[in-house]
């Protein structure tokens, strides 16, 4: 549903990152088929399907996956640029005011540390006002002060731009908050 | 684990960096052995005997006498330039006239007529006859049978002259050849005073008595006599050889030096990628010997698979320098030994040792703690004590090929220099790029930020790329203008001819047959062969000097006398020829061969002239303008000390190309004259050249192609990276050609710079070259400009080709998976 937050929880190994991949369009399955937006997304090529995410996706990653050789404010520009926006400098200096790092714009990643780094990559995945947001283990390289203080950011942001976020984490707690609950065992869906 | 190594290669930048090591030194090695061999082992046949002695004087009787007093077989053979005159045409030939049982080792091979089957004889040309070369019969149109006028006499074309074997390897050949019989030269009339000719003794038999007779000819020789046996043949071939394989073995290195930096770099991210599985080794028990011989021993199969297929890929390469310098060398050349392979071999090995092992050595350290902790590696050891062995191995390797310490010493600064001044250079370039984030375009903005982000790695690459570059544009662009613009400075009406062997009485007439010609009378200025005896009353000792300053003692000089210096001269110390010179004596020396002999202003120089000696002071240096084409004499004298000797008068002019049959017939009416035309010299000089500059370049395409290989390693040990790049571009929404032009902006920007720095070196060097060596100054070639940038980015191509493969072959999902 537009708007809910739907956390995938399941033991190491169940298939938790396969189905955020595969919902996103990131590999092929063997089998079956996902629907994005009322679109077949395997029934398109991989440009068609890239440019699907460009409109509708934000990512979160647990190794944050930020550029090396970009700053700040150019890695949270980069899906606007892709997707062509010309204003995409001020969206992303505005977003990194958001998420507190007004101060640190032009820092390198290198520079930068792991939960700022993840607030860069937040704002990276919200820069575009996704429709879904999709975010992998968010917190599973931070400490548990940190990556708390991550999960509210995410779950704010998510309020405000009613964005549908699906989670992936193996931490109960953190999958409590979430509307839904979906579990995996060995790659098939245990409990909804 | 060879093959699965091979697969992720580095292995494979190992492999070929080490083969094109290899080959680029075994391709001039194997070459230059030929040519030593053929020079060396072939020595008799290069005499054409197992003695030979030369003279620039008819040598005494005595001497032919002995040597058929101690039973040794006897051959003469006389040389000089000359005109040869057929069908109203004029050829400068270089006339070799022979007598009979030439030659005593080794066969001349004769045709019946051009391109037909040649077959030995043991006969010489005989009385009457001649046999001439294939350029003289092409230059004037000559079959078997036709008649050729050569001084006073006709003489008949007899055979084609297709292999002399004692002409051998010959890098200057001005003119075609013809062979005649020696009992022809006096009908001729040619032989006169002031011609420069050479008289060979030519001896062969049993080794005991050559050796004896060699002994006892030695002490005996005089000044202009020179002796060489099977140990010395052509000492001055080998010099000019010696000398060009030194340079061109250097030039060979430079594609070492890059596959050096290839092979460290595949290296470093070979031992990278077995961290992790060495340190699970020792966790399973495994020593850091067996870790260190585990990973040796792939190293050393491989340095020895590639170090052979680098040896077969330089013998392969030899036969296109051979072919490119065919002309050069007009023998057919003997095999190869093995002995450059076995260099090949060495250097190869060196190369593995010295920046191959550093590397390889962290990996017997690594902990087993790292299973646990991945941040725990092996101690990271300082580059420069790490790589000072290969470095060592490096300067060795260019000492030895250079033959002596010094020059060594010299080209490891030039190599140390450019890599300083370029590596600065390109590393300040990329910073000044990557920071160009103001650029339009997201792709060229990403492009360039990894230029920066990966400024040593990048900066390494520019430098291997640009060095390799330089040497190719220099060679192609920045040679073909400094030859154009020397011979754009030569005046138009400047001279374009030389007469030589005017006899005195003929001088009249010659300028008489100008004047009924309508060209400008040219200055004639009298030629007297003299020999430089003393200094300040002390014996010359030819020995004290370098080979090339004996042979200027030892031959005779072209003296010349006059009340002035000429106008053309420029006197740089001391004064002209004073009223006191011109009746007590004065000598005026050129600068040049006054560094060479050590003469000073002041010195008294002792000249023996036709058994005459005389003796002046020193009193003026001049520096000749050589460009100007006109007539210069190392030594001029006032005319009291050289006026009764025996003279003959030289003289240049310039012939304008609508009167090209004028030195026709002024060989028909002067047969004695020799013309020489000096454009068809500097065509032959330029063709010379353009056969060794191939050739050089052929060798420079190793220091490329070994450039590219770096360009490759480095890519290799950023693959991991710019699949996870590429994988969060695609997952963000960037399209595949998104993707792919991101990639591309920083390799056309690598490759741009890299040909720009190329462009600016080889203009720099020109710019240095024209200044220091040809005093001009240079124009600027736009040319190069563009050519540097294009031949950068053609270069990697490669890298664009497999940077696109590795980002996009695999699903990002995996890709991202990995980190």
């Amino acid at each position: 549903m537009p708007g809910e937050a739907v956390a995938v929880v399941g033991a190491s190994g169940s298939g938790k990152s396969t189905l955020l991949g595969l919902l996103a369009g990131l590999d092929i399955p063997s089998a079956g088929s996902v629907a994005l937006d009322g679109r077949d997304l395997f029934s398109l090529d991989e440009d068609g399907r890239a440019a699907l995410r460009s409109k509708l996706l934000g990512f979160v990653f647990q190794s944050f996956h930020l550029l090396p050789a970009l700053n700040a404010t150019e890695n949270v520009m980069l899906p606007l640029e892709l997707a062509g926006d010309r204003d995409a400098a001020a969206h992303a200096v505005a977003l990194l005011e958001r998420v507190g790092l007004g101060a640190r714009l032009r820092h390198y990643p290198r520079t930068l540390s792991g939960g700022e780094q993840q607030r860069v990559a937040l704002a990276r995945a919200f820069v575009t006002r996704p429709k879904l947001l999709l975010a992998d283990e968010p917190t599973g390289n931070l400490d548990p002060a940190t990556g708390a203080a991550i999960i509210d950011l995410i779950f704010e942001l998510n309020a405000e731009r009613g964005t549908t976020l699906v989670l992936v984490t193996h931490d109960e707690m953190l999958a409590r908050r979430c509307m839904r609950l979906i579990r995996l065992a060995g790659g098939r869906l245990e409990k909804n | 684990m060879l093959l699965r190594d091979w697969r992720a290669g580095e292995l494979r930048i190992l492999a070929l960096a080490l083969v094109v090591a290899v080959a680029s030194v075994t391709s001039v090695g194997f070459f230059a052995d030929r040519v030593r061999q053929s020079l060396t082992r072939e020595a008799h046949q290069l005499l054409g005997a197992d003695l030979a002695m030369i003279a620039d004087h008819p040598w005494p009787q005595s001497v032919s006498d002995e040597i058929a007093r101690r039973g040794l077989r006897l051959a003469e053979s006389t040389g000089f330039t000359s005109m040869a005159r057929a069908r109203e045409q004029a050829q400068l030939v270089a006339v070799k006239a022979v007598s009979g049982g030439y030659p005593l080792r080794g066969k001349l091979r004769i045709a019946a007529g051009l391109n037909l089957t040649d077959a030995e004889t043991d006969a010489v040309p005989q009385p009457g006859s001649i046999w001439i070369d294939e350029r003289l019969a092409l230059a004037l149109a000559l079959t078997v049978g036709d008649t050729l006028e050569l001084g006073a006499i006709k003489l008949s074309v007899g055979a084609i002259l297709t292999l002399e074997p004692d002409r051998g390897v010959s890098f200057f050949n001005i003119a075609p050849r013809l062979m005649m019989n020696l009992a022809d030269v006096s009908a001729t009339g040619l032989v006169q005073t002031g011609s420069r000719v050479w008289y060979q003794l030519l001896a062969a038999g049993p080794r005991e008595a050559v050796e004896a007779f060699e002994l006892w000819v030695t002490p005996r020789l005089g000044r202009g006599e020179s002796l060489q046996s099977l140990s010395n043949a052509r000492p001055e071939i080998r010099a000019t050889f010696e000398r060009a394989q030194k340079f061109v073995g250097l030039t060979s290195l430079l594609a070492v030096v890059l596959a050096a930096v290839a092979i460290s770099l595949a290296t470093r991210r070979y031992t990278q990628r077995h961290l992790d599985g060495c340190a699970v080794m020792r966790c399973a028990g495994a020593s850091q010997r067996q870790l260190f011989g585990l990973f040796a021993g792939e190293f050393a199969a491989l340095g020895a698979l590639a170090g052979a297929a680098g040896c077969i890929a330089g013998y392969l390469v030899q036969f296109a320098i051979a072919g490119l310098v065919a002309e050069l060398v007009a023998v057919p050349l003997p095999q190869p030994t093995l002995l450059p392979a076995l260099q090949g071999f060495l250097i190869g090995l060196a190369l593995l040792l010295g920046f191959a092992l550093p590397p390889l050595l962290q990996l017997k350290h690594v902990p087993a703690l790292r299973v646990i902790r991945r941040d725990l590696g092996p101690p990271r050891e300082r580059a420069l004590a790490a790589y000072g062995a290969g470095l060592t191995v490096i300067a060795a390797l260019l000492v030895w090929q250079a033959g002596e310490a010094r020059l060594g010493i010299i080209v490891l600064g030039g190599f140390g220099a450019a890599f300083v001044v370029f590596g600065g250079i390109a590393f300040g370039a990329l910073h000044v790029l990557g920071g160009a984030t103001r650029v339009a375009g997201l792709t060229w903005r990403y492009g360039l930020a990894n230029l920066r982000r990966r400024a040593a790695t990048n900066t390494v690459q520019v430098l291997a790329l640009a060095l390799g570059l330089t040497a190719l544009l220099l060679l192609s662009f920045t040679r073909g203008d400094l030859l154009a613009t020397w011979k754009a400075k030569i005046p138009a009406d400047a001279p374009n001819r030389f007469i030589v062997n005017i006899q005195p009485e003929q001088r009249a007439l010659l300028l008489e047959f100008f004047r009924d010609h309508g060209i400008a009378l040219p200055q004639t200025y009298p030629m007297v062969r003299g020999r430089y005896v003393a200094v300040n009353g002390a014996p010359v000792e030819a020995q004290r000097f370098d080979a090339r300053e004996q042979r200027l003692i030892e031959r005779e000089f072209n003296l010349s006398y006059m009340d002035a210096i000429p106008g053309h001269n420029r006197i740089i110390a001391g004064r002209g020829f004073s009223t006191d010179d011109r009746v007590e004596g004065a000598l005026s020396v050129e600068e040049g061969i006054a560094r060479s002999l050590g003469w000073k202003l002041g010195d008294r120089l002792s000249w023996q002239v036709a058994g005459q000696t005389f003796s002046a002071p020193i009193v003026s240096v001049r520096k000749l303008d050589w460009d100007s084409m006109q007539v210069n004499f190392f030594v001029i004298a006032t005319p009291g000390l050289l006026a009764g000797a025996a003279t003959s008068y030289i003289t240049s002019f310039h012939l304008p190309q609508a009167q090209a049959q004028f030195t026709n017939r002024l060989s028909q009416r002067f047969p004695n004259m020799t013309v020489v035309d000096m454009s068809a010299i500097l065509r032959q000089a330029q063709s010379v050249l353009e056969q060794v500059i191939r050739a050089v370049q052929l060798v420079f395409l190793f220091a490329v192609g070994a450039g590219i290989l770096v360009l490759y390693s480095a890519l290799l040990a950023t693959r991991d990276e710019r699949v996870q790049e590429a994988a969060v571009m695609r997952a963000l929404g960037a399209s595949r050609s998104q993707v792919l032009a991101a990639q591309r902006a920083e390799f056309v920007a690598l490759g741009l710079l890299a040909g720009l720095l190329a462009a600016a070196g080889a203009t720099a060097i020109g710019f240095l070259i024209a200044r220091q060596v040809f005093e001009f100054a240079p124009e600027v070639n736009h040319w190069v400009w563009l050519a540097g940038p294009l031949l950068g980015v053609a270069c990697v191509a490669v890298n664009m080709v497999a940077g696109a493969r590795a980002a996009l072959n695999r699903p990002p999902l995996i890709a991202l998976r990995e980190v």
